[in-house]
């Protein structure tokens, strides 16, 4: 099973004792995020049963009724909220405790993935014989709604069930794409009774039972080509049950606006041609016509050889995932079987060069090592506070600089790092068990807002090291920038100098700025107490922080 | 600590060692110790403690002295029980025992003593005592008038537990052992496991001990003296002195090691400081819809500042629009309602992919010709973190583009880059991935974990990727990718990320690391 499965791509991931009352095993299954087709297990084990070429791949049809067509019509007021609504009836629906289940198993994921937590689709499945159609889609005022939900004992009107949901932690996640629109969509029939108030619940009056034959499915959505694919979904898997096996009942939906009628499902068959010297070309494999037609056969894609060279592919409406040939051409690998290729490596000699500014920033962080220093790795994105306030920073004048991020989910995340100070402060924090003194250095980049770029914002390589001990021991971190300068023939006092400068990061009369052939790079000095204080160390220390994109 | 030690040693060997009869064993002319270094089975420490009448752990050091000072004796360590007297053992011995006390403590005659001013006399030996010297018929009890009394029924007493003690003390004794037992039980004694040393003649044996020098100095060697002095032999079963010196982080080891994996397979590194994008190239230009849910607010960082991206090439802006919502380039499309602002918006780039779409689109504008290009660095996700995930991790990948190469080809260069880190058995698993198709997740097989582990993810992009680019439509491309903290972490078998990246890194870590060399394991 695992074999079969990692073959055809999808994972097996546990199998477990089944719950009770069920017995035997149960499969826990991966499967990729496309595949909506393979979201019940039935879809898994004819999927499976074609590859193994146990069956054919099912022949999926939309048959007219022969009395009158159920049809939905769509009012205009439904634009402003939820625009379209598609229709499927299944009749003779042999439905049994597995079926049932299995159908809300699969709405259930359904709504999660493609729907979008029911935001794009909203499914809704129903008793057929309890209900007279037509039916109306339309948007109604929350206050003029009233209906007896799933499952409840009462009626209420749609606001007060909206207030009512507040507390079901199920439904509580889906009142916000409806709860402040000033119209409601509903579901109803010709005699009023509600079908659903999509896409929060269903009506109670016509739910789906064990005792049920005839079902009706109505998908309302903001994306009409999702709903295609959910409702073409929903129908495969019940269709699979009825007497009529594979066959679903046409419905019509009218639109208002429009006065334009749709037949639904659409559970179209799409045929591409395609050229099998290209694909065993994609590949890297060598097969006739027929091979790969009977391949693609087996993934479910019915396929016949079209003269020379070619082959018409049969794309059913339970594969929306192929939208290319390239899906087609990946079936005819995976059919033939990853393992089954041969590996060999590209033709082309391509001349490897490195980033200039990676280099320089790897030999820099070579020669920082040697001088004694230990490299941090530390993160860069941080709290507001870290830039700010624990510098002693003011605010606004860093906000000029700061990246900020819109959705953070810990103040951890605030802003993209201006300085990596603060984050080799943390590494002393996080290791003051270590012996003295700690010499600590980055070379990463930080981040910097610039109108000049198309982001508005860009990177910047910068060099921090510092030295922590019970003396602030300057000259050591003066020696090292000495250093650096030194390798990278950069001549004092010619090429750089340093000048006295007040920074509220650095303690008064202790601090100078580094400058580059006049350009202003950076700074250094021994540490503010209450820097340090601010990051919880308790020693002295100091530091030098510059760009170093100018040395390139 | 060690200088104290050598100190006692050197005053014992001098001032005990030899000034007392030990000297036997380096001394040949006394002739009552010549036994010592003739005996083929040496002497034991023990033994010299006792004739010597010195504390054994003194003649150990004494020995172990010795040993310092080079080859002159040999000494093997063995082990052996003997029985000692406990407190209780020793105080019987000095005092006697409990029942003699308490016989003593009872008047001779028939008057006897009232059962509590004995023991009111006899104090702790009391109860025991008198039990014993009940059982053992030297005293009776008696009532008489309410009154419990305690006479004497012999005039005299020998204390034999004492005696046995004492002998037992000495190690002269014939004592049973079922009364050893005895005492033992009643804890007067106990058996105590004692290290001595099985003394011999080492091959450098001599009578005389020389001072020896601890260290060459520029002296020794100026005067000439190095060529006749001793110098005391080095300990070579410690290690040296730690040295102060400078570290490299162990992840950033792992990432030069990759770089240079993917320069001997020529592959040229791309420019990744960019770690603010537009989601334009981010996910549009990578086929990603705009309502994927790695574009939700759950997955993604997105700016508030700058929130958006001010430009865009305005005709690949199109293609792109096109091809995403009505399909183009023999493509369906995704068939939604495409969106710029959506496009516009900027994101923390949630892959380094973004990078190579710049580069591929950049290529296709400067003439397409084969290429391949690297890169490792920094990407950012809005996860739930835990004790492997972080916001932000390090994405390796690997991009190949050239006209008619397959899917065997990326296999091929996929197995090879493993094959480098000292992976050779790699599988793959179809997959999905908006991106490209096929696409695979490259699996390894873990001879620890005896199983396969999922060491990263490939691909060939799609044509809706590299069509509108204006990439030339026989042109193929290969991509694959993985994170560099995970095959670091296997590799150095570290549980939790944060002792790995980030502030809260275990810098003993960093500093005990080894050389980074993944073929090794």
């Amino acid at each position: 099973m695992d074999k079969i499965c990692f073959e055809f791509g999808i994972e097996l991931d546990d199998i477990v004792e089944a719950e009770p009352p069920s017995t035997g095993v149960e499969y826990k299954i991966d499967i990729p995020a496309n595949r909506y087709d393979l979201l019940c297990v039935e879809g898994i084990a004819n999927a499976l049963a074609v590859f193994l070429q146990l069956k054919g791949a099912p022949e999926l049809k939309r048959y007219e009724p022969e009395g009158t067509i159920l049809e939905t019509k769509v009012l205009s007021s439904t634009a402003g909220v939820r625009p379209y609504i598609v229709t499927a009836a299944v009749r003779n629906v042999n439905m049994t405790k597995g079926l049932y289940d299995s159908l809300i198993d699969l709405q259930e994921k359904l709504h999660h993935n493609i729907c979008r937590k029911r935001t794009l689709v909203a499914i809704g499945v129903h008793d057929l014989d309890s209900l007279t159609p037509p039916f109306i889609y339309s948007a109604v005022k929350p206050q003029d709604i009233k209906f007896k939900p799933l499952n409840q004992q009462k009626e209420f009107v749609a606001d007060e069930l909206m207030e009512f949901y507040q507390k079901d932690t199920h439904l509580k996640p889906y009142l916000h794409i409806i709860k402040d629109k000033p119209l409601y969509p509903l579901v109803s029939d010709s005699k009023g009774v509600v079908l659903s108030l999509p896409p929060i619940i269903n009506g109670d009056h016509s739910k789906v039972s064990l005792a049920t034959k005839n079902l009706f499915i109505e998908c309302t959505a903001t994306d009409l080509y999702k709903a295609q694919v959910v409702l073409d979904t929903m129908v495969v898997l019940l269709s699979e049950y009825s007497d009529r096996q594979w066959e679903t009942e046409a419905t019509r939906v009218v639109y208002e606006s429009t006065k334009k009628a749709h037949l639904y499902p659409s559970l179209e068959y799409r045929s591409e041609v395609v050229d099998v010297n290209e694909a065993n070309r994609t590949v890297g494999i060598s097969i006739e016509a027929d091979v790969m037609a009977k391949s693609l056969s087996r993934m479910g894609l019915d396929s016949s050889v079209l003269g020379v060279d070619k082959i018409n592919v049969k794309i059913p409406p339970t594969r929306h995932d192929i939208i290319h040939q390239c899906d087609i051409m990946e079936d005819v690998a995976i059919s033939y079987g990853y393992s089954n290729i041969i590996p060999q490596l590209p033709p082309a000699a391509t001349v490897a060069a490195q980033n200039s500014l990676n280099k320089l920033t790897s030999q820099l962080r070579e020669i920082v090592a040697q001088a004694g220093f230990t490299e941090a790795l530390t993160f860069s994105l941080c709290s507001m506070e870290d830039e700010c306030e624990k510098l002693l920073q003011p605010r606004q004048e860093k906000e000029k600089v700061l990246a900020r991020i819109a959705n953070p989910k810990t103040q951890d995340f605030q802003v993209a790092r201006n300085s990596l100070l603060p984050g080799l402060l943390k590494t002393v924090h996080a290791n003051k068990r270590m012996q003295l003194p700690l010499q600590l250095f980055e070379i990463s980049d930080v981040v910097t807002l610039d109108s000049q770029t198309d982001t508005g914002a860009r990177n910047v390589r910068k060099f921090c090291a510092i030295h922590y001990n019970k003396t602030p021991a300057f000259e050591t971190i003066h020696g090292l920038l000495d250093r650096v300068m030194q390798v990278l023939e950069v001549k004092y006092p010619e090429d750089y100098r340093l000048t006295a400068d007040d920074d509220p990061t650095y303690f008064p009369g202790r601090c100078a700025v580094v400058e580059y052939r006049g350009k202003r790079i950076g700074k250094l000095g021994v540490l503010h107490p209450k820097v340090l204080q601010n990051f919880d160390c308790n020693m002295l220390c100091s530091a030098v922080e510059i760009e170093i994109e100018d040395f390139l | 600590r060690l200088h104290g030690v050598k100190f006692t040693i050197r005053c014992l060997v001098k001032a005990e060692f030899l000034r007392k009869g030990l000297k036997g064993i380096t001394t040949l002319s006394q002739p009552t110790h010549r036994m010592y270094l003739t005996h083929t089975d040496g002497v034991s420490s023990l033994q010299l403690a006792t004739e010597l009448e010195e504390d054994h752990q003194k003649i150990v050091g004494a020995i172990k002295s010795l040993q310092s000072l080079g080859d002159i004796v040999e000494a093997e360590q063995a082990t052996s029980s003997r029985w000692e007297l406990t407190a209780e053992g020793s105080s019987i011995v000095k005092n006697g025992s409990h029942e003699a006390l308490v016989f003593k403590a009872v008047p001779p005659g028939e008057e006897g003593i009232p059962q509590p001013d004995l023991m009111k006399a006899t104090g702790a030996s009391g109860k025991i005592g008198m039990s014993k010297a009940i059982q053992a018929g030297w005293l009776k009890v008696k009532k008489e008038g309410g009154v419990t009394k305690l006479t004497r029924t012999v005039e005299s007493i020998v204390d034999t537990v004492k005696k046995n003690l004492e002998e037992l003390e000495k190690g002269t004794s014939t004592v049973e052992a079922n009364v050893i037992n005895d005492y033992k039980k009643r804890k007067l004694m106990q058996q105590v496991t004692v290290t001595s040393f099985i003394v011999r003649r080492g091959a450098g044996f001599t009578t005389t001990i020389e001072k020896q020098e601890t260290e060459l100095t520029p002296e020794l060697i100026a005067s000439g003296a190095w060529k006749t002095k001793k110098f005391k032999p080095y300990n070579f079963n410690a290690l040296g002195t730690p040295l102060a010196v400078g570290h490299l982080h162990p992840l950033l080891k792992v990432r030069s090691e990759f770089l240079e994996i993917f320069m001997e397979m020529g592959f040229s590194e791309m420019p990744t400081n960019k770690y603010i994008e537009s989601s334009f190239w981010n996910f549009d230009a990578l086929f990603v819809p705009q309502k994927h849910p790695a574009r939700d607010d759950h997955d993604t960082f997105f700016l508030s500042r700058p929130a958006k991206t001010t430009s865009v090439p305005e005709d690949y802006l199109e293609r792109v629009k096109k091809v995403h919502s009505v399909g183009d380039f023999g493509s369906q499309g995704y068939r939604y309602e495409w969106k710029r602002e959506e496009a516009e918006k900027n994101v923390l780039r949630t892959h380094t992919t973004a990078v190579s779409a710049r580069m591929l689109h950049k290529l296709a504008q400067e003439g397409f010709k084969p290429s391949k290009f690297f890169s490792i660095d920094k990407v950012f996700r809005n996860e739930t973190l835990d004790a492997t995930h972080l916001a932000e991790f390090h994405q390796v990948e690997g991009v190949v583009c050239d006209r008619n190469i397959t899917l065997g080809d990326l296999l091929g260069i996929i197995k090879e880059f493993f094959r480098r880190l000292g992976i050779e058995k790699v599988r793959f698993k179809p997959a999905y991935n908006p991106y490209t198709e096929p696409s695979m997740e490259v699996f390894a097989y873990h001879p620890g974990l005896k199983k396969w582990v999922e060491v990263g993810n490939s691909g060939m992009f799609r044509p809706e990727l590299l069509l509108p680019m204006g990439i030339p439509p026989d042109v193929r491309c290969h991509g694959w990718g993985l994170s560099l903290e995970r095959p670091t972490m296997i590799r150095y078998g570290i549980d939790n990320i944060r002792d790995l990246v980030g502030p809260r890194v275990d810098l003993q870590m960093v500093y005990n690391n080894p050389l980074c060399r993944l073929d090794k394991h």
